[in-house]
């Protein structure tokens, strides 16, 4: 399946492991969960990890997304964090949002999508875990020097 | 200077829908090319509000908390007239639907909303829908706190959420701010009621797992009182929840209901506490600036001191039965005195409830800017409010609602119907339900009567999946169909008053479409033997049982 990355091209040797498998080798830096999979269970390893499958059965079942934010926001993983399964690209706006960094995708069209994707929507009302900033802060901060420069 | 008492949008939220309509635009362009499927356009359309029904595309737009503007329901009008047939149905969920639409035609109505900061986001699929909250928020003399302050903070929040788009299943939220539910929060997937502790603070408590469709359910606490900063915290943490344990091997069992019920209320707290514990202090706590901001934007309008004793009103009142039963029934305690709400009642004899042409909307709208600071309500009794009328123009308004056909003095009695779109326009129904309303509304007509039999509220759904509420009338009817014949199966007891929230009771088998009416009928003279002073009909039925009730309709029928 064709792979579109922002993560900078981890070399192919990095296959990775379902999570039973991962788990009697915990020490390899590859590992692909189902979306039933106990994330959490990651968290003493993140800091070593450096590829996370985390898998769309199909694209309406949803769960990989929290999967996602708890690897980014509550761990603090930094590596790259791929979709897979059933990734379309009127979904990469949210995958982003939740700190997706590489797509597997089988759609026509995927690659400019994702290019465009990250300026689809200039406004975001979310805190998350691509950093960006929700309109509720923006607007703290223009009141703010709205004070300052009175 | 806002045209508004309520939550106008600045330049972000303006971005943000125009920049959906334009993807929605690609979108639909991509489908009418070909390049996506049914399936994978099904969902992009959904959360745009756009349904494909028996007959057409229906596009169900967002009342968010029920407010709307004078110029917000011109626009509504104008849009039905140019992209359908000129009438627009209001829904029990605080929403608009067009019946008619051509999907061609849907991004351009779907700017034409923009145009008046309106959206059709998120009316329909496995998101987070439309925010409603109660109907008379920010006018009820009974309010402790305006709930739409809260609705509008959750309506960002929940806005293209990228975590919580594709659910096990919709998910609804309402939100009271006023010890006498008008919102019903028990039977939402989340129910929010704002209300004071004895150290004086207001929070919410928060009901979760409640809700109608084929298992109904009334919600349970899932947190006795939540300071009102920590709401989103509180809410992405139940959310979460939800979204990762949610089942999704089955659409029927798909609702967080059916995960509180499998779990129990109390795994699901701990659950939902355990997860609130790590992100309580994260970026969703609310800053009193961000409250505050919003808080101003709710400020009441400036209502010029009025008189609240009207010689022309007590006059009037004594010349004119009708206009004495409607300032009974259809206007309600404004917070200030001299005022009145006033609700427009689209439940005229015999016609289809909820159900409103364009010419009516602009109707509406002239006596909004005449008579109620260009502000209206959408009821989820599928009802259109003013919220802020002088009793001195009360003659004035009545007038103007007669020329529209909505004056009818029947709000919260037996012809004040709420009946879902049914066989005559929903994919999923098995039986009609607006022509059951008309028949039994015609069958009732005669107001003296219906002020008689008092507050009465008659629920239709065409199908188990409850749109129309049928569990929680003191009369629920459900169509359902048997080998190709329409039934209807009639419940007793339902309620959705805070504190007395009950699921009906079904009374026996099921009638023919031709019987409905006698059998309701049949009903209402039980109760008119039986009732003690001031008694309403639902209390009659909790004290007499249904037995009485069951015998005569079935010689009946």
């Amino acid at each position: 399946m064709p792979l579109y990355s922002e993560a900078g091209g981890l070399p192919a040797t990095y296959v990775p492991l379902s999570f039973a498998d991962w788990q009697q080798r915990p020490e390899w830096p590859a590992v692909a969960l189902a979306n039933t999979d106990p994330v959490e269970d990651l968290a003493p390893h993140v800091g070593r990890l450096r590829l996370i499958v985390l898998d769309f059965p199909k694209f309406s079942d949803g769960r990989a997304y929290s999967q996602a934010r708890l690897l980014r926001g509550r761990m603090g993983y930094r590596g790259e964090l791929r979709a897979t399964g059933g990734v379309l690209q009127d979904q990469i706006a949210f995958m982003l949002r939740c700190g997706f960094n590489s797509f597997e995708s089988e759609q026509k069209g995927f690659g400019e999508a994702l290019a465009r994707a990250r300026t689809l929507f200039s406004v975001v009302y979310q805190p998350t875990e691509d950093g960006r900033a929700p309109a509720s802060r923006l607007r703290l901060e223009t009141a703010t020097a709205l004070l300052a420069a009175d | 200077m806002p045209d508004t008492f309520f939550y106008h949008y600045d330049a972000y939220d303006r971005t943000l829908v125009s920049e959906r309509v334009d993807q929605f635009r690609d979108q639909v362009r991509r489908r009418l090319a070909g390049e996506l499927t049914e399936e994978q356009f099904k969902p992009l359309r959904l959360t745009n509000g756009l349904y494909l029904q028996l007959h057409a595309y229906m596009l169900r737009i967002a009342i968010p908390y029920g407010t709307l503007s004078s110029r917000q329901l011109r626009k509504l009008a104008e849009i039905s007239r140019k992209y359908d047939r000129g009438y627009g149905h209001f829904t029990t969920r605080q929403n608009l639907q067009l019946n008619w639409i051509k999907l061609e035609d849907a991004p351009d109505a779907l700017a034409a909303l923009a145009e008046v900061d309106m959206h059709a986001l998120q009316t329909s699929g496995n998101c987070i829908r439309n925010v409603t909250a109660d109907h008379f928020a920010g006018a009820a003399a009974d309010e402790i706190e305006d709930p739409r302050i809260w609705a509008e903070i959750v309506r960002q929040w929940s806005t293209l959420h990228p975590e919580f788009t594709f659910l096990p299943r919709k998910f609804k939220i309402a939100i009271t701010g006023s010890p006498n539910d008008r919102a019903a929060v028990r039977v939402h997937d989340i129910g929010l009621r704002l209300w004071r502790n004895d150290a004086g603070e207001v929070g919410f408590e928060v009901i979760v797992g409640g809700g109608l469709g084929r298992t109904p359910m009334i919600g349970k606490t899932l947190r006795e009182f939540l300071p009102k900063n920590e709401l989103l915290a509180y809410l992405e943490a139940t959310l979460r929840v939800y979204n990762r344990y949610g089942r999704r091997d089955n659409l029927y069992k798909a609702r967080i209901k059916i995960l509180v019920h499998e779990v129990g209320v109390d795994k699901m707290r701990a659950d939902v506490e355990a997860e609130y514990a790590e992100t309580r202090d994260g970026l969703l706590g609310l800053s009193n600036e961000t409250i505050e901001a919003i808080t101003r934007q709710f400020a009441p309008p400036p209502l010029p001191h009025r008189s609240a004793f009207v010689p022309d009103v007590e006059r009037q009142k004594f010349e004119d039965a009708a206009f004495a039963l409607w300032l009974k029934s259809n206007t309600a305690p404004h917070w200030m005195a001299g005022y009145r709400i006033v609700t427009a009642s689209l439940k005229p004899a015999g016609a289809p409830p909820g159900d409103a042409s364009a010419v009516q909307m602009e109707g509406v709208a002239d006596i909004a800017d005449a008579f109620s600071q260009g502000e209206l309500r959408v009821s989820h009794e599928q009802n259109l409010i003013f919220p802020h009328v002088a009793m001195e123009d009360l003659p004035a308004v009545y007038a103007a609602l007669g020329r529209l056909g909505f004056a009818e003095a029947n709000v919260g009695k037996i012809t004040d119907i709420i009946a879902c779109p049914g066989l005559d326009y929903c994919a999923l129904a098995n039986a009609r339900s607006i022509p059951v309303a008309q028949r039994i509304s015609n069958h009732f007509s005669e107001l003296a009567r219906q002020h008689d039999i008092g507050d009465l509220k008659i629920k239709i759904s065409g199908c188990i999946n409850a749109c129309g509420h049928h569990h929680v009338g003191h009369i629920g009817i459900l169509g359902v169909d048997k080998n190709g014949v329409e039934l209807y199966q009639i419940s007793l007891g339902g309620d959705v008053d805070f504190g007395k929230t009950a699921l009906g009771t079904i009374l026996g088998p099921a009638v023919t479409a031709d019987k409905i009416v006698e059998a309701v009928d049949a009903l209402v003279t039980t109760y008119l033997d039986a009732r003690a002073a001031g008694e309403r009909f639902v209390d009659t039925y909790r004290r007499i049982g249904a037995q009485p009730f069951k015998e005569r309709v079935y010689a009946t029928v």
